[in-house]
This record gives C-alpha cells, structure tokens and sequence, in this order.
C-alpha cells in the first residue's frame, strides 16, 4: 500500500481509504472517488505541482497534498 | 410555467440554454462559469414558459456559494419543472445529483446531454430502462447541434401537465428505517420547513448547516434528531453524513451499471497528443507563454490598425466644428464632448475590445483555462492560493465584474476575499485599452508588455501579502476537473462575445457619451478647475498635468473614460505634443491599478461585504499612488 502521489505515470491504482474528514471526502465524492474506484495516473505537473489522473472516465487534477492523503494500492 | 435546468458544471447546460435563448447565458468549457442564473423566455407549443440556467453544482449538499445559490432557487417553490442536464459520459457520477434532485419531488425529466461524447467512450445506455428505474421521462440530446432538444422541451411540458414526479430510490433497509424515523419526528414537532419531510430528513442526517440552524431557530428540541444521528453513526461505524453520501454512491453506481454497457474502450483520439503537449512539464508553459503572447500581439495588430485612421477621422470632424460654430461657442463645447465620446466608444470597441472577447471566448470554450489552472498551480500556492485562482484572474482581463463574481468556485472564504480584491487590479478590456490606447500607441508595444509585466509582478507580491494577512487555515489544495476539449460551436462563441459587446455598448458607450460631453459642459463653466485644484496634490505628487485630475474621478464610473476624458481634457488627442512619454507611463499605471470602477465596487460588496470592498479601494489606491510614484522616479532618473 501507498499514496496517490507515489503512483507512476500510467500505472493505475485502487482506492483503499481517503484519510481526513467528510469535507474531502465529499468533495473527492463529487469528482468520482471514492474507496474502492480504480484511478489512472496520467501526468505529474512540474516542480510538485498537481498530478493528472483519470477516473471513471473523466480527468481531475489534484494538489499533491490531496494525493498524498488518498491511500492506494497499486493495480495492473 | 417555470423550468430550471440543473446539472453538473460542464453538462452542456449554458450550450442547452444558449441554444433555445439566443443570446443569453455566458457558457463555457470550464466548470462553474454560471455562478449566477440565466433566465429566458421559451415558447412551447404556444405556451410561453420561463427557463432558468442554474450553476453548475456536483451536489446538492451546501459546498460553495455557487451550490448554495442554485439550491436556493430550487428550494425557493418558484420552478415547477427541473431538467437535470446530465453528460452521458460521465453517467455514473452525474446520478448521484439526480437521484438527491428527485428527492425534491417536482416534476422533473432527466437529458442524456453530449450523447456523442459518450459514444466515443463506447458506453451505451439504455434510456428507457433508466426511465422505468427513475419513474421520470429520459431524453438523449447533444446540445452543440441541438439535437433532442424540441423532444426534450415538449416532453418537458408534458411532465408539468401530468404533474410527474419521479421516484425518490431507497437506501439500505436501517438508513431508511432512521429516515422514517426522523420523518416522524419531524411531522409531530410540526416541522414542514417548505421542503418535502424526507429531504428534509436526509438533509438534517447529513448534517447540513443551513437546515440545522434552521431547525434549531424554530424552537424546536433538535434532541431527538442528534439522537437518531448517534444512533446511524453506531451502525456504521462512521459520521452520519459519510454513511448517506457512501449510500448514494452506491445507489448511482448500481443504477449506471444496470442502464449501461460499455461495448468498446474509449476510443483514443488526438486530444489526448495535444494534451501530451499542452499539460507537458516543459512545453506547457512555453506554449502557454506562446498562446497569450499571440493573444496580446493579435489583439494590437488589429486595433493599432484600425485606432489610428479612426482617430484621424474624428479629429478633423472635431476641428470642423471648431471652424464652423466658433471656439468659444457652448455648443461647439457640447458637441466637441459628445463627439469625443462616441468616438472613444468607437475606437475601444471596435479595434480592441471585439478581437479581445471573441479570443477570451475561444480560449474558454475550447477548454484552455482549466489547462492553464493546472500549470499555473504550483506558482499560485507560492501566493498562497491556489490553481483555480487564475480562472477569475482570466477572466480579469475581460472585465472585473464576472472576475469578482467567478471566485465563487474557489472553496474558502479567505481565497475568494484575496481572490477578489486581487482580480480588481488587473487590467480588463477597458483599462487594456488605456494600455494600448497611450502607452503602446505613443511609447512602444514593449512598453504596453512592460507594464503587463510589472502588473504581474504586482499582483503576485500584493497576494502574497494577503495571504500572510488572511491566512487559511483549512486549506486543501487543488480538486478539480479537467474537461475534455471541445471544439464549440463557431455560432456560440460569436454569440457569447457579442452578448458582452453589446453589454459595452447599451450600458457603457452612452455613458461614455454623457461623461464626455459633461466634461466639455464642465470645462465650458469652469467647473473641472475645482476638481483638478482639490485633486492638485495627487497629480503633483505623481507630476502630471494639473489637467488630468478630472479625468481620474471619471474613471470610477467607468475605466475607459479616463483615456477619452484624457484627450478631452488636454484638448488635442495628440497626447505626445502636452504630456511626457514619463507621464503617459505614471498616468497608465495610475489609472491600471487605482480604485476598481463603480460596477465592480458594487460586485465587491455583495461578494465580501462592505468591509471588503472598503478594503480593496484602500488597497488598490495605496498601491496605485505608490507604483505611480516610484515610476515617475524611476523613469525620470534613469530612462527619458
């Protein structure tokens, strides 16, 4: 197990467990993750900034920070 | 009859809404661009009925301003049909707004919007099983060509003659036992509120903070309903409002795959290359850098082209008057005002304004600015805010207001006070044209790019400023959306663009007119002396002409009046001939960064109140005089 951010490009990875409270969660809700969803990891931004994944379809960009509190397990 | 659409920022709803209005909504490719409604009138076989366009909301559980305001207005009794526009490709996550608009109970039909995005990503949906399971009707429709949409608005009224309203699904079999319990509770204290009682339940278990307090103001014991609160929270293991929201994920997701089959992968296309490109670490921001500054370049070529032989123009209709009315004539003043004023409007509109919009349109709706948001992040948290920021920083360049009004999609109430106040001093068209217009007209287009830059430079440290000021302490971090590119509808871009044009034109050209020729009446009477000598130490202070004082005070009704009311008040629109190339330069800085104009104080207010507003004058003139005057030092000493 491991965090969002620590995914490699391309890799997909399954949601284990979103830590903080319901005001990430709900809003990680709204773009399509949840525990459980399956997340690609598309592209890093440079110099730490946001990661690109795609999730159900759709892509959402995320501070690094976010990634870091999203607990993944990677998937092949 | 009243409909609302309500859906997910980026369903297509502003395209829907544009398609049956004209000239309407703003949309564009960016979620949360309507951050206020729309509203127009639709004939539907003969019947005239009111259409509203809500903002965007992915939920109806109080997030930002924007959420709460299209909530309101679907709590507010006043719609009597909602159609939930949905983007059939991302069916899944646009149920789980549904299926809580359902618990509202009014009448509602359901639009599978952007049908053809959905068929590149090979889902197919059966649209009449989905309707069979939501007891509501389900129209497919692609909005960018308007196809659906007739069936879509007949079938719309068909729901409100038959007073259809769908079916609110239920959860687990202990959730709904404590929703029929807190149902009953909620009848025997007598609490309608004016919301049917199962939202109202579903609302108080989610913990959401308006109806609580609400509750909580009509005396009524919220005992009982904390409660039954503890008691899901014990089932569950975890918060009440986690157990609804997971609850609801899971119903939408169990609906989504019953209606749907995906039957080939996405299908890749060349979006993704250019994404390759445009998101890439490196090229990202030299194409970035490369798209704004052939923004800028493009929207000089054309209005440098077209301002100078306007100008002329008028300047020898103006010295025709003077010959044939007389020099000292009032009505050679009055009509040497007038003329300036239209000429003014002419020479802004025309040469930069139009370029300005149809490009910001285009950048919009193509998608470009989420982009932009995702490269620029990392440099916006170095202020202290975040990627998001620079959607109403953008959009600052176009005019203040909808900058102001656009920092409802950012989620923390000190970003969008910092965010505010910070939009405000960005140039917009009008103070671009000022930019253009004087510096690089008379100067050089380096200039004009300077003083872009310094602007820059200037907003950067105000913010950072700010943000030590105004820490936020909850911060999260960037969650946002990227959508898919789109390549809109040529017909829409132009028609967005000229809904703003022709906001210029009703409201700000005749006030250009009067301005100016009030300043000739005034410079007829002797009046302007008075200003010009109360506002004598401001313009010695910063060393330009006395003349000018004038024109700053009526650059706060509106930007671009400064400039004309600028020729207007040295009397000749060679400015080159009575002012220094330092001056032109302390006075553009000056008039870029002082005191936002009067529509933009009013959108200060209702967006971060009175104190805010009072703060962003203070700030922005403070700013302005000391930029003013550190320029004409500067550029006394070193430069001219």
């Amino acid at each position: 197990m491991t965090t969002l951010d620590k995914i490699f490009e391309n890799k997909k990875a399954k949601v284990i467990d979103i830590q903080g409270g319901q005001g990430i969660k709900q809003r990680l809700g709204q773009m399509g993750i949840h525990t459980g969803d399956i997340i690609t990891m598309l592209r890093y931004g440079a110099l730490r900034g946001p990661i690109l994944i795609e999730v159900h379809g759709s892509q959402v960009a995320l501070g690094r920070g976010i990634a870091s509190r999203i607990i993944v397990e990677e998937v092949e | 009859m009243r409909i609302a659409l309500a859906g997910q920022p980026n369903c297509g709803k502003s395209t829907l809404f544009n398609h049956i209005a004209g000239y309407k909504a703003i949309t564009s490719n960016f979620p949360g661009t309507t951050v206020k409604y729309t509203e127009t009138k639709v004939r539907i076989n003969g019947v005239t009925c009111h259409c509203i366009d809500l903002p965007g909301t992915y939920s109806l559980t109080s997030g930002d301003p924007a959420e709460l305001e299209a909530r309101r207005h679907l709590l507010s009794e006043e719609v009597d049909v909602i159609i939930n526009v949905v983007d059939a490709s991302l069916l899944c996550r646009s149920l789980e707004l549904t299926l809580q608009l359902l618990e509202l109970e009014v009448p509602t039909i359901l639009c599978l919007n952007m049908m053809d995005e959905a068929q590149r990503k090979g889902i197919q949906i059966d649209a009449q099983k989905l309707s069979n399971l939501l007891g509501v009707p389900v129209i497919p429709t692609i909005a960018t060509t308007g196809k659906g949409l007739k069936e879509l608005f007949t079938e719309a009224a068909r729901v409100w003659e038959e007073k259809r309203r769908g079916r609110t699904l239920k959860f687990s079999k202990d959730i709904e036992e404590i929703i029929d319990q807190m149902v009953s509770i909620l009848r025997s204290q007598s609490i309608h509120a004016k919301v049917p009682s199962r939202f109202l339940a579903i609302k108080l278990l989610e913990n959401d903070p308006f109806f609580i307090s609400e509750i909580k103001r009509s005396e009524n014991s919220i005992d009982p309903i904390e409660s039954l609160h503890e008691r899901l929270e014990k089932i569950h293991g975890v918060p009440s409002d986690e157990v609804i929201s997971s609850e609801r994920h899971a119903l939408a997701m169990n609906l989504f795959e019953k209606v749907s089959t995906v039957i080939h992968p996405p299908r890749r296309d060349i979006r993704i290359a250019i994404d390759n490109w445009v998101m890439h670490k490196i090229f990202g921001y030299l194409i970035l850098a490369g798209v704004f500054y052939g923004f800028f370049n493009f929207i000089f070529g054309i209005g440098g082209y077209i301002e100078e032989p306007l100008m002329e123009f008028f300047d020898r209709w103006i010295e025709g008057f003077e010959g044939f009315l007389g020099k000292e004539s009032l009505f050679f003043f009055l009509s040497k005002g007038v003329l300036q004023g239209i000429a003014g409007g002419i020479a802004i509109v025309l040469p930069y304004l139009v370029p300005f919009l149809i490009g910001l349109s285009i950048l919009e709706d193509v998608g470009y600015l989420p982009r932009v948001a995702f490269l620029m992040d990392v440099f916006m948290h170095k202020i202290g805010l975040h990627g998001k920021s620079i959607i109403p920083f953008i959009l600052g360049y176009g005019c203040s207001v909808p900058a102001v009004m656009a920092t409802r999609i950012l989620e923390f109430p000190q970003h969008r006070f910092i965010v505010s106040i910070l939009t405000t001093m960005i140039p917009c068209a009008a103070r671009i044209t000022i930019i253009f217009g004087l510096v690089a007209f008379f100067i050089s287009p380096n200039a004009a790019l300077a003083i872009f830059a310094l602007n820059i430079l200037v907003v950067a440290i105000s913010g950072k400023i700010l943000s030590t000021l105004y820490p936020e302490p909850g911060s999260l971090g960037l969650i946002m959306e990227i959508p898919v590119y789109q390549l809109p509808p040529l017909q829409n871009t132009l028609k967005k663009s000229w809904y703003r044009i022709r906001e210029f034109i009703v409201i700000a050209w005749p006030l250009l007119i009067i301005g100016s020729a009030l300043l000739a009446l005034m410079e007829y009477g002797g009046v302007e002396k008075y200003i010009n000598w109360f506002l004598s130490p401001l313009t010695h202070l910063l060393g330009l002409p006395v003349s000018v004082g004038t024109t700053l005070i009526f650059g706060l009704l509106r930007k671009e009046l400064s400039m004309i009311m600028l020729t207007q008040a040295l009397g000749t629109p060679q400015v080159l001939t009575v002012m220094t190339k330092t001056q032109i330069m302390v006075f553009t800085i000056f008039v870029t960064f002082y005191i936002p104009c009067l529509a933009t104080i009013a959108a200060l207010w209702k967006e971060i109140g009175k104190k805010g507003a009072f703060l962003a004058i203070l700030f922005t003139l403070s700013v302005a005089i000391l930029l003013a005057f550190v320029t004409r030092i500067f550029l006394g000493v070193f430069i001219w």
